[in-house]
């Protein structure tokens, strides 16, 4: 179960997505799931699905990748989709004891658990096809101007570069932990909730414990490979707009203009 | 007047050592639970050193000994209570040096995993350089020859979490060389590799050494590695208590013993037989040795 979790993790491909821009990638990402809000039809789902599919298939990543991500979220999905069905006002459907379930609720519910798989889905596309300090990069160069507002952007893109290169060392340290507190008898899985929190205590302390020694080991190591934060430094492979991200940007616009085309049509 | 004012002394690079320590010490606080102070304790001791450029200098010395804060102070990470330490002429307590000589002594940890800053194996190696400035294009000539010579080429694409120990430390050894440092201070690399990872570490350290010319500190308690090195150190508590060629010092086994290291098998094993009576030399370092020495006696 520790493993599901997709986001932040790199699947090495040759695609034209990999080697798009990560400006793009960021800003693609954003649109589409501000575009995910801006319909409520039929039709708008039907553009929106288009597009997803049309970018996993260009991604060459496996489908079952772009899902791992979903397996994490899944209780919220039942917990939204419930809700939706039960709490909606409307033409009445079935009704039994104090329960009604409406027409108009279970269209909200269809439609919110679709928003939010695509949601998640459109953005591991973007996890799946850029490095996380390529991704970093991006906001960096993207969010440059914010240095303007004395904005440490350096050194928050390098912050969530390492956090999210230590997202998976981490998960596999937790699951080492938790076997190995097993090993020795501790009890997640009975009990009620407060009992259960309270498991957990001798898995936190050892992952902070290691976790702020592995901080401090990287420090030292990133010191002495002179690293002195975002002044001078200079760039493997600079991020430079070319004419397939020109390309992208264009494609984005009609996607846009299709999804506001069906907002106000349908 | 004329002769009141003395000549300025000038440090001459030339004839100066790589890595040059005169008595250095290091000491840190040691605090009771209430957080006062307890003691101070000097994990490094009146330690000198002489390292010449090319060298391959072995430090061993059991858990505590203090080779690791030593190492420490090879490229300014730490610097020396007292004492002085000069690379490559430059004084580590120089904060305007700093980056300097960081550039020229490397430096490679125990756990790789803790040393890898990209996600992808180019990327960690073009950390460096990235870091000092370097251009982009010199920086992708840099990666491409670092990787080949430690013989990761192939694997320039790939996450490090994919690779073994023995891999990921090679790439850790890589993204230093890509700083084209003098000097490279292994800090125990090998102690968390399987023996087939240790071979490969090894072997890419002293291919350095031959086919480069650059200075190799190997902090090890592994025995077997030393070998390899022109000359070795021995640490205990702080202090150096014994130096020279690996020949000279494995042929002092008890003296060895007593500092709570063991020596190799081989070396081990010639000494019982030697005690035991046959005609055998000190200081036998190779199986083959071994067996010369014992069809000749």
């Amino acid at each position: 179960m520790i493993r599901d979790i997709t986001l932040g993790q790199y699947y090495p491909a040759e695609s034209v997505l990999h080697r798009l821009d990560p400006r793009v990638k960021l800003s693609g990402t954003l649109l589409y799931v501000i575009s995910l809000f801006l319909f409520q039809s039929f039709a708008g789902y039907a553009v929106a699905t288009v597009f997803l599919v049309t970018v996993i298939v260009l991604s060459h990543v496996p489908v079952s990748f772009m899902l791992r991500g979903l397996k994490a979220i899944f209780i919220l999905l039942i917990f939204t989709a419930v809700l939706n069905i039960f709490l909606t006002p409307g033409r009445e459907l079935v009704s039994f004891w104090k329960i009604t379930i409406t027409i108009e609720g279970l269209r909200v519910a269809a439609f919110m658990v679709l928003r939010l798989v695509y949601l998640i889905v459109g953005s591991s596309v973007m996890t799946l096809t850029t490095t996380p300090s390529n991704l970093t990069d991006g906001l960096e160069k993207g969010l440059g101007w914010l240095k303007f507002f004395r904005i440490p952007v350096h050194e928050i893109a390098m912050m969530m570069s390492i956090a999210l290169t230590f997202i998976p060392v981490l998960l596999e340290e937790t699951d080492k932990i938790i076997k190995a507190q097993q090993a020795r008898g501790a009890d997640f899985e009975s009990g009620n909730i407060i009992r259960r929190a309270k498991a957990l205590v001798p898995i936190l302390v050892p992952l902070f414990v290691s976790a702020f020694r592995r901080a401090n080991d990287l420090a030292i190591a990133m010191e002495s490979r002179c690293y002195r934060g975002g002044e001078g430094r200079t760039k493997m492979r600079p991020l430079r707009y070319t004419g397939r991200d020109y390309a992208a940007y264009s494609v984005l616009i009609v996607y846009l203009a299709a999804i506001i085309a069906v907002g106000i049509l349908f | 007047m004329g002769v009141a004012y003395a000549a300025p002394i000038f440090i001459l690079n030339d004839i100066m050592n790589l890595l040059d320590a005169n008595k250095l010490v290091f000491e840190y606080v040691r605090r009771d639970k209430n957080g006062d102070v307890d003691g101070f304790i000097r994990a490094v001791d009146e330690v000198s050193l002489e390292i010449a450029q090319g060298d391959f200098v072995a430090v061993l010395g059991p858990n505590g000994s203090g080779k690791s804060t030593l190492a420490k102070h090879l490229n300014s990470i730490l610097r020396p209570t007292e004492g002085v330490l000069y690379v490559d002429g430059m004084d580590t307590t120089d904060s305007d040096k700093i980056w300097d000589i960081r550039k020229t002594v490397g430096m490679v940890f125990q756990n790789p995993e803790n040393q890898m800053i990209g996600t992808i194996v180019e990327e960690d190696v073009a950390f460096a350089p990235e870091n000092m400035g370097v251009d982009p294009k010199e920086i992708r000539e840099r990666v491409k020859e670092s990787l080949i010579t430690v013989e990761m080429l192939e694997h320039r694409k790939a996450s490090p979490s994919k690779l073994s120990g023995g891999q990921k430390q090679r790439i850790a050894i890589a993204g230093v060389l890509a700083m084209h440092p003098k000097c490279i201070v292994l800090d125990e690399p090998t102690a968390m590799l399987d023996p087939e990872g240790r071979k490969e570490v090894i072997r890419a350290i002293r291919a350095l050494n031959d086919v480069e010319n650059i200075t190799i500190i190997l902090i090890t308690h592994n025995m077997e590695e030393a070998v390899y090195a022109d000359r070795i150190y021995v640490m205990n508590k702080g202090h150096i208590v014994m130096k020279g060629t690996p020949r000279e010092v494995f042929s002092r086994v008890e003296e060895l013993e007593e500092n709570s290291l063991t020596v190799p098998v081989v070396t081990k094993l010639a000494y019982e037989l030697k005690t035991a009576g046959l005609n055998i030399p000190d200081g036998i370092l190779t199986k083959k040795e071994l067996c010369e020495a014992i069809c000749r006696s």
